[in-house]
């Protein structure tokens, strides 16, 4: 339970990071917060010759809200974003979706980026990323890229990302103004990965379901966005049957069995919590679609 | 005693300058000597005890400029530019923190192996959260476990702990 050895570099800069990168190719390997990587190290499931060890890297912990984004540098740490009161006012889906990575003491050292990096089927953030239709920033010698979440994850623990880059930072992109989040998941204890997750995006507009969306964790590979709209659009928020898209979600998880769970559980879980999210996600959205006619003053 | 963890023909080994309860320290290891390694092989600090080695148990737990990190998930290269402090930076047998006091009190350890990393654990909670309920001890430690115990004298010695954080502060102000 020894890593084997590696070269260790700690770069200051972006520019030094990447050149590192580039020197050593496929033989090395980014340290972020090492709470994925220094577990397969110590496995050695892995084995790579570098580490380039970014935690020294200036200018990657910056959280910035801005009308259309919440954007997050590379050490931003899990717990660092889940407590940012702007970045929860802005896109309440990021606390929703953190207070259920692992425990505390990891979300004191793991960042979001490298979660996303990682790309773990079982990981939250990838799904959120996803549900947000947010963006990847890499960088390389040769230049940067912005890669749209439909063109980064591409299977359980890959990605499009070339071993010459880095991720510089991630951008989530904001609800349209009154979209309601929910975020909930089962796992065996709190805290582990979970058996199932479900991530909701609900608006409700003049009264009836405008929009309605799901992404999924541990029950499929890549996690992306799956649009339910047409299981409820037009109707009553209140009298919806929240679980008429139940085909819907079935069509699109891929759930596998292991000692945690059977499939058939993990589906039964997904299409429970797709109808918890999206109930909760309408409540929140009314709720704020009730706030904003409040704050427009009394109508006319 | 202690095996050689780095063949130290082969691997280069590098100057290490880690500041632990508050003296810095120094030793030579190789790149990937985990942080818990460097605590208890090199610095002979072995308060801080290791299980699984993958961040499960919580038994290696230390603050990392006072937070709570898992140090068999950390180089002690990166512990470099942080402050580390482990069990024992928290008190002595004649000066106990209010969490080991609680500990004793309530009964809260049996073999005592998981112990450190709940006591670092606890005093960084305590911190941020000094009036906790039943509830929230409970879930303040859900990321240790403990073989022993069965957590009920774990969760009593977190309220305790907190009330003796109260006594102590009213006494000194
Ligand atoms: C006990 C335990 C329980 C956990 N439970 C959960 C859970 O329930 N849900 C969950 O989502 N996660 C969980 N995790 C994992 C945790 O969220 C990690 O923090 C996260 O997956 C990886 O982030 P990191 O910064 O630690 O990355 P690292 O471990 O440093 O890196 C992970 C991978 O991503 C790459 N990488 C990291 N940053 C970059 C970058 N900027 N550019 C390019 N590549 C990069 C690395 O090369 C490596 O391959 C758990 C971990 C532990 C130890
Ligand atoms: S030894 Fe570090 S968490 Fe178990
Ligand atoms: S007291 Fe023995 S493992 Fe906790």
């Amino acid at each position: 339970m020894k890593p084997a050895p590696f070269v260790h570099h700690a770069p200051r800069s972006v520019a030094e990071a990447v050149g590192v990168l580039a020197q050593v190719g496929p033989e090395g390997k980014v340290l972020a917060g090492g709470q994925s990587l220094i577990p397969i190290l110590n496995m050695r499931l892995a084995s790579p010759a570098h580490l380039v060890d970014i935690n020294q890297v200036a200018g990657l912990a910056d959280v910035v809200v801005t009308g259309t984004e919440v954007r997050i540098g590379a050490l931003v740490r899990h717990a660092q974003l889940e407590h940012h009161d702007e970045a929860y006012a802005a896109l309440p889906l990021l606390r929703q979706a953190l207070v259920n990575v692992a425990h505390p003491v990891i979300r004191n050292r793991g960042t979001t980026v490298g979660s996303i990096a990682h790309a773990d089927a079982a990981g939250e953030m990838p799904a959120v990323l996803a549900l947000t239709e947010g963006v990847v920033e890499a960088v390389s010698a040769g230049g940067t890229r912005e890669i749209a979440v439909a063109d980064f994850f591409e299977g359980a623990l890959e990605t499009s990302l070339g071993a010459d880059e880095l991720v510089v930072g991630v951008r989530f992109r904001r609800f349209a103004e009154g979209t309601g989040t929910a975020f909930m998941e089962r796992a065996r204890r709190h805290g582990d990965y979970a058996m199932a997750g479900v991530a909701a995006a609900v608006r409700v507009e003049d009264g009836v379901v405008a929009d309605a969306r799901l992404s999924f964790v541990s029950v499929t590979d890549v996690p992306r966005t799956l649009d339910v709209t047409s299981a409820f659009a037009g109707q009553e928020p209140d009298a919806v049957d929240w679980s008429a898209a139940a085909d819907l979600v079935a069509g699109a998880i891929e759930p596998d069995g292991d000692i945690h769970a059977t499939a058939a559980y993990r589906a039964m879980l997904a299409a429970e919590l797709s109808r918890l999210t999206l109930a909760a996600a309408a409540a929140r959205s009314v709720a704020l679609q009730q706030h904003l006619s409040d704050s427009e003053g009394p109508a006319a | 005693m202690t095996e050689p963890i780095a063949d130290s023909a082969t691997e280069e080994l590098l100057d290490l300058t880690v500041v632990v309860n508050g003296v810095p320290r120094h030793a030579k290891a190789p790149a990937r000597r985990l942080l818990s390694d460097f605590l208890r092989h090199d610095l002979r600090l072995t308060g801080t005890h290791v299980g699984c080695e993958h961040g499960v148990c919580g038994a290696c737990t230390v603050l990392v400029d006072g937070q709570p990190m898992r140090s068999c998930l950390m180089f002690a290269v990166t512990a470099q530019a942080h402050e580390v402090t482990t069990v024992e930076g928290l008190g002595a047998i004649d000066s106990m923190g209010p969490v080991q006091q609680a500990f004793i009190e309530c009964h809260g350890l049996q073999c005592g192996f998981c112990t450190p990393g709940f006591l670092t654990t606890i005093t960084a909670y305590l911190e941020d959260h000094p009036h906790p309920t039943a509830d929230e001890a409970r879930e303040a430690i859900s990321g240790n476990l403990c073989r022993c115990t069965g957590y009920q004298n774990i969760v009593k010695s977190v309220l305790r702990a907190a009330e003796l954080r109260a006594e102590r502060a009213g006494t000194t102000t």
